[in-house]
């Protein structure tokens, strides 16, 4: 009996060993392909260099996919985190009927398969000429941000005790001044988590921004689209190297931002 | 003081967000599907079940969705099992490199796998110097790479989804059963197994759906053969031009994908999505 527990144990732990490097080598292996010096990408590379990065620094395609991809996320998290908080605040405190059904409107572009959403937005904005343009992406990548934002913001809500924005107002704060002076303060780690995650989802993605493209105006993920299906060149994997540093930075952001419960009400 | 009234206000601006830039672009598609310059006609539909070659995409979605739920679930349970049984700080070490990849980039995820399998790539130079028969492999551009490339990209999903229910296992109830004579084995199939199957049903039908209107992946690393519905969409509407079978093939998969749903609620309750994800 006890052999057998042992074995199970062994077998478990293997399996478990096996399954998280399955999960985490891919990550690391992009590392030392971005340094090689070879226009190969074998493993190990056979000497390092930073030629990757300098060719991608100096390719004004890149750069411009870069600004754009930004200026685009930044855009899209103002709209989303907006958007977000007011529906948030809508779906938390308003006992409405229907309300599940408006639950899964709402959260429906997280469900509905992004090609499909991906479609139906360029058909729309190509039939009002708006294909390629800043507002169409910003207001497509919105559409795919809004529920992450939404959800967040919806639960830390839900943690947020709102007798606190009643104790203010019965002390003669207005109901806006009440939102501004103690709810938004409390609630600034979900704001971060929602502005962050909205952030992310505008920046990676292809699907929309594949379909609103012009071979003109071509967002990151476009960029490394066209450049990974004609050919797997270690280009890619400096740029990899970058998108990960901006997912590593957001997550980072994320979690300094949770560790700053409140810190509005004792500073005021 | 506490004035009610204006809080539904509060649900217009999402909502008018959302049916004028999602609601209306996909009645758009519907409708698009269904309609053409010489009146109402099911054509498009008709199309889909007359060529074969788009029946068979069809086939391999299900197919390839279908595999890669086993896949994920059986290389998933016995580390949820594994993780739920830390103690929380070691945990939370080894979450993070489940997470860590659940939020990069699907692109470079799939780029990564193309570079890890290619004819010279780490995984074949592994296979050469251990010898294998018939190495160097081919891993990429056929299913072997739609498999790992997806599997790969879900997993995380299967993860979380069977841990957050292990998690809650009373695992005093092992300790239970062992007392009145189970055997470890017959503890865990008697007792744990079946108290987490809500899990296993959480896991396999989310995987089976996000599978189902995969794109990246298949597109990158699939073969000729490996078409999946998402592909073809695309290829219709960039390449070909023909909105109204892309639009009569996302209605389909989209019907496909809101039954899924449907079952899933059923199952296991809408509510749990979105705990599972944040």
């Amino acid at each position: 009996m006890r052999r057998r527990l042992s074995a199970a144990g062994v077998f478990q732990g293997v399996w478990s060993g096996f399954v998280l490097l399955f999960l985490i080598v891919p990550i690391l292996v992009i590392a030392p392909i971005s340094l090689t010096s070879s226009t190969q990408l074998t493993f190990p590379p056979p000497a390092l260099s930073l030629r990757w990065y300098r060719e991608v620094f100096a390719d004004p395609a890149w750069l411009r996919g870069f600004r754009l991809s930004a200026g685009i996320a930044a855009m899209t998290t103002l709209l989303a985190t907006a958007l977000g908080i007011v529906t948030a605040l809508a779906l938390v405190r308003w006992r409405f009927p229907f309300r599940k059904a408006v639950y899964v409107v709402i959260l429906a572009p997280m469900i509905v398969p992004t090609v499909i959403t991906a479609a139906a937005i360029s058909f729309f904005f190509t039939a009002v000429g708006l294909r390629g343009s800043l507002a169409a992406f910003t207001l497509g990548h919105t559409v795919l941000a809004l529920p992450v934002a939404t959800i967040i913001l919806a639960a830390t809500l839900q943690g947020f005790d709102e007798r606190l924005e009643h104790a203010a107002m019965s002390l003669g704060a207005s109901r806006v001044v009440a939102l501004r002076r103690v709810t938004l303060p409390l609630i600034a780690p979900g704001l971060v988590s929602a502005a962050i995650f909205s952030f992310l989802h505008s920046f990676d993605d292809l699907m929309v921004s594949l379909f609103l493209a012009t071979p003109r105006v071509q967002t990151l993920p476009v960029r490394i689209w066209s450049a990974v299906f004609y050919s797997v060149e270690p280009t890619v994997a400096a740029v990899s190297i970058l998108l990960i540093g901006v997912l590593i930075l957001g997550l980072g952001l994320v979690q300094v931002s949770r560790r700053l419960p409140g810190r509005g009400l004792e500073g005021r | 003081m506490t004035r009610r009234r204006p809080l539904y206000l509060l649900l217009a601006p999402g909502a008018l967000y959302l049916v004028v830039f999602f609601i209306y672009p996909m009645a758009g598609m519907l409708w698009r599907s269904v309609s053409s310059p010489s009146g109402l006609t099911l054509r498009f539909y008709a199309r889909l079940i007359r060529e074969p070659v788009y029946f068979k995409v069809f086939v391999n979605s299900f197919e390839i969705a279908l595999e890669v739920t086993l896949l994920t679930l059986a290389l998933a349970y016995p580390l949820a099992y594994f993780l739920a049984r830390l103690q929380p700080r070691a945990t939370n070490l080894l979450l993070v490199m489940v997470v860590l990849p659940f939020f990069t980039s699907t692109l470079v995820r799939t780029y990564a796998w193309m570079v890890l399998l290619g004819s010279e790539g780490l995984v074949n130079q592994a296979l050469v110097a251990l010898r294998v028969p018939g190495a160097p492999v081919r891993l990429l551009y056929n299913r072997t790479g739609v498999l790992i490339g997806m599997s790969y990209i879900l997993l995380p999903y299967m993860i979380l989804a069977l841990y957050s229910v292990m998690r809650g296992i009373d695992r005093g109830l092992l300790q239970a059963a062992a007392s009145v004579g189970a055997g470890p084995l017959r503890a865990f199939w008697r007792v744990f197994l079946p108290l987490s199957l809500p899990g296993v049903a959480a896991g396999c039908l989310l995987t089976f759906i996000l599978g189902l209107g995969f794109f990246i992946t298949p597109a990158l690393m699939g073969g000729t053969r490996d078409t999946m519905i998402a592909v073809i969409i695309e290829q219709q509407v960039e390449q070909l031009l023909d909105w109204h079978f892309a639009s009569a093939l996302s209605t389909v998969l989209l019907v496909v994908t809101a039954v899924g749903f449907i079952v899933y609620d059923r199952v296991v309750g809408m509510e749990r999505l979105f705990e599972a994800r944040h």
